[in-house]
């Protein structure tokens, strides 16, 4: 029973990774490169959750979507001063720039917001399912962390592969040169590229603020890491793998803790990962492709 | 007749080399020119150019009496100027009917005539139609070449630029992407057509000009050019 405890537990976990996985996939996917800044867009989202739910008292929802809109901005923003001017740019130029403006959004909180540690309410009211005549309880962040993430995956499944914008990204995704030779706004495409992966982030980091309930400045950073990790595993660049790809870090993260031992199960994750990579260097579900990062 | 595209003393680079040099040519409403010349003659730089792909250093390209070499691609298709690119250049993750779909992207008139044109490319190319449902990266080459020139006529072009549509096909299907051609011209499009197949070309087409290491070697009538000791020598392999 411990054991379907801390099983669900990492479900639960893989599931907020899967929905940060999502940004970097799909970013990765359209424009090409590694938005390394997309952990902390999380982190601006959580601490726009905070002020405006736990301190501010806010409905929750009208909270998560006020985050959302202000990461969407930021994202876009984001992508078109920092990313846009780089499009011909060395992949190398492009990285190093997203470095830096992940040490910039750090830097802008802990400026803005102080390094001191907030204690973060979760937005979840769900109550706990008791099963097994209460020999396990599955907690109600873990239920709404599942329920979202599916939600989330089976709505840009069927944006992607279903509408003309969904197309549209494909198109952008496979050959940038055709799809322009379609009309299609390459520039346009990979805005709403980065402000879906950033909405998503602000639903991201109000789950796992809500789950783990300590908000800094560098709160983005490690899960981001790790979401990035889990794209890779995946196959970056696939939605399901996103998905599959979150969910097993999260899985073998949390099992490794109950089993193995906290201090290295980050260091156990990324084993998996190299030992994954070195069968199937595309991850999991991911296509083969010359990869430039 | 008059005159719908017009290249004039056009320069393209990639970073030092000098790719393109200084070539003016100009295709007529209604007709098919060919643009012929060996591998590496320039070519598809030429066809990048003008749909707005690759950028000018210096020169002018009118097209319908606007200036089109400073506007981006995805706007230049509006005009109805599209390109069927080297290498079929399909989306291969897509099906072949939402590769059509894509072809009709910047298409403001409405579902109905969207669909039209729809039946209209399955007419014209009845394989494409039976394999609708199909991702287009399994389809066969010849498949690929004409989900490539269906997907073109989707966005009802007034104007088609084809980059080597024979390139890599059997004889039997050269010439029915040939005829393809034809047919597409004779429903009013304009074609600028590039080949290193001279033979095939020459026979569609009405004018021909012969590109030789970025420049513009000969021009005239096909028949002509067909005719010509030159020609028949470099590239119909005829002494
Ligand atoms: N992306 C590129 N970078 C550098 N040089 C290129 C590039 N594309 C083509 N070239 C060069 O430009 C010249 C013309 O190429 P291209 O237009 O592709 O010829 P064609 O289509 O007639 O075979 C060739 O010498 C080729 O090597
Ligand atoms: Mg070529």
């Amino acid at each position: 029973m411990q054991f379907l405890s801390n099983l669900i537990g990492g479900v639960s976990l893989g599931s907020v990774y899967a929905l940060i996985a999502l940004g970097y996939t799909m970013v990765y996917g359209i424009a090409r490169m590694l938005n390394f800044a997309h952990g902390d867009v999380i982190m601006v989202g959580a601490y726009i959750v905070f002020f405006t739910f736990c301190s501010g008292g806010m409905h929750p929802l009208l909270a998560i979507l006020i985050a959302m809109a202000a990461c969407t901005l930021l994202g876009v923003t984001i992508e078109r001063v920092a990313y846009r001017p780089l499009r011909e740019a060395p992949s190398l130029a492009v990285l190093i720039t997203a470095i830096g403006v992940s040490y910039l959004l750090q830097n802008g909180a802990l400026l803005l917001w102080s390094a001191n540690p907030r204690a973060f309410t979760s937005v979840v009211s769900v109550s706990p399912i008791s099963l097994f005549g209460g020999q396990l309880t599955i907690p109600g962040n873990t239920v709404i962390n599942v329920a979202v993430c599916l939600v989330i995956m089976v709505g840009l499944t069927l944006f992607v592969n279903h509408t003309t914008p969904g197309h549209a990204m494909q198109a952008v995704s496979e050959d940038r040169g055709a799809a322009q030779l379609m009309g299609i706004n390459v520039n346009a495409t990979i805005s709403l590229t980065f402000a879906i992966g950033s909405a998503l982030a602000a639903v991201a980091g109000a789950l796992l603020c809500s789950s783990y309930p300590m908000l800094q400045p560098t709160t983005g950073a490690m899960p981001g890491i790790k979401a990035f990790t889990a794209a890779v595993f995946g196959g970056i660049g696939s939605i399901p793998g996103a998905l599959l790809g979150g969910i097993l870090l999260g899985v073998i993260e949390n099992l490794s803790k109950a089993y193995i031992s906290t201090q290295v199960s980050d260091a156990i994750v990324f084993l998996v990962l190299i030992v994954i990579l070195l069968i199937k260097p595309t991850g999991l579900l991911g296509k083969r492709r010359v990869v430039k990062v | 007749m008059a005159e719908m595209l017009s290249v004039k003393n056009i320069n393209v680079y990639y970073g030092s080399i000098h790719a393109i040099k200084n070539i003016t040519f100009h295709v007529d409403e209604g007709e098919i020119v060919t643009l012929i010349g060996a591998n590496g003659a320039g070519k598809t730089t030429t066809m990048h150019a003008i749909s707005g792909l690759l950028k000018l250093q210096s020169g002018e390209i009118d097209y319908c009496g606007q200036i089109i070499n400073k506007m981006p691609a995805h706007k230049i298709i509006r005009l109805g100027l599209a390109q069927v690119p080297e290498g079929r250049r399909v989306f291969s993750g897509l099906t072949v009917q939402d590769n059509l779909m894509m072809g009709a992207y910047t298409r403001k008139d409405g579902k109905d005539a969207v669909q039209n044109d729809l039946d209209m490319v399955y007419d014209l190319l009845p394989r494409l139609k039976e394999r609708r449902g199909q991702a287009a990266g399994t389809l066969s080459g010849g498949e690929q070449q004409m989900l490539a020139i269906g997907r073109a006529l989707m966005c009802k072009p007034k104007m088609l630029l084809m980059d080597e549509p024979s390139m890599g096909l059997s004889p039997l299907l050269v010439k029915e992407i040939f005829q393809i051609i034809r047919d597409v011209n004779r429903q009013g499009v304009t074609v600028l057509l590039v080949e290193q197949n001279a033979k095939m070309a020459l026979e569609v087409a009405n004018r021909a000009y012969v590109l030789e290491t970025g420049k513009i070697k000969m021009e005239g009538e096909a028949t002509e050019l067909a005719n010509n000791i030159e020609v028949r020598k470099a590239y119909l392999g005829i002494d």
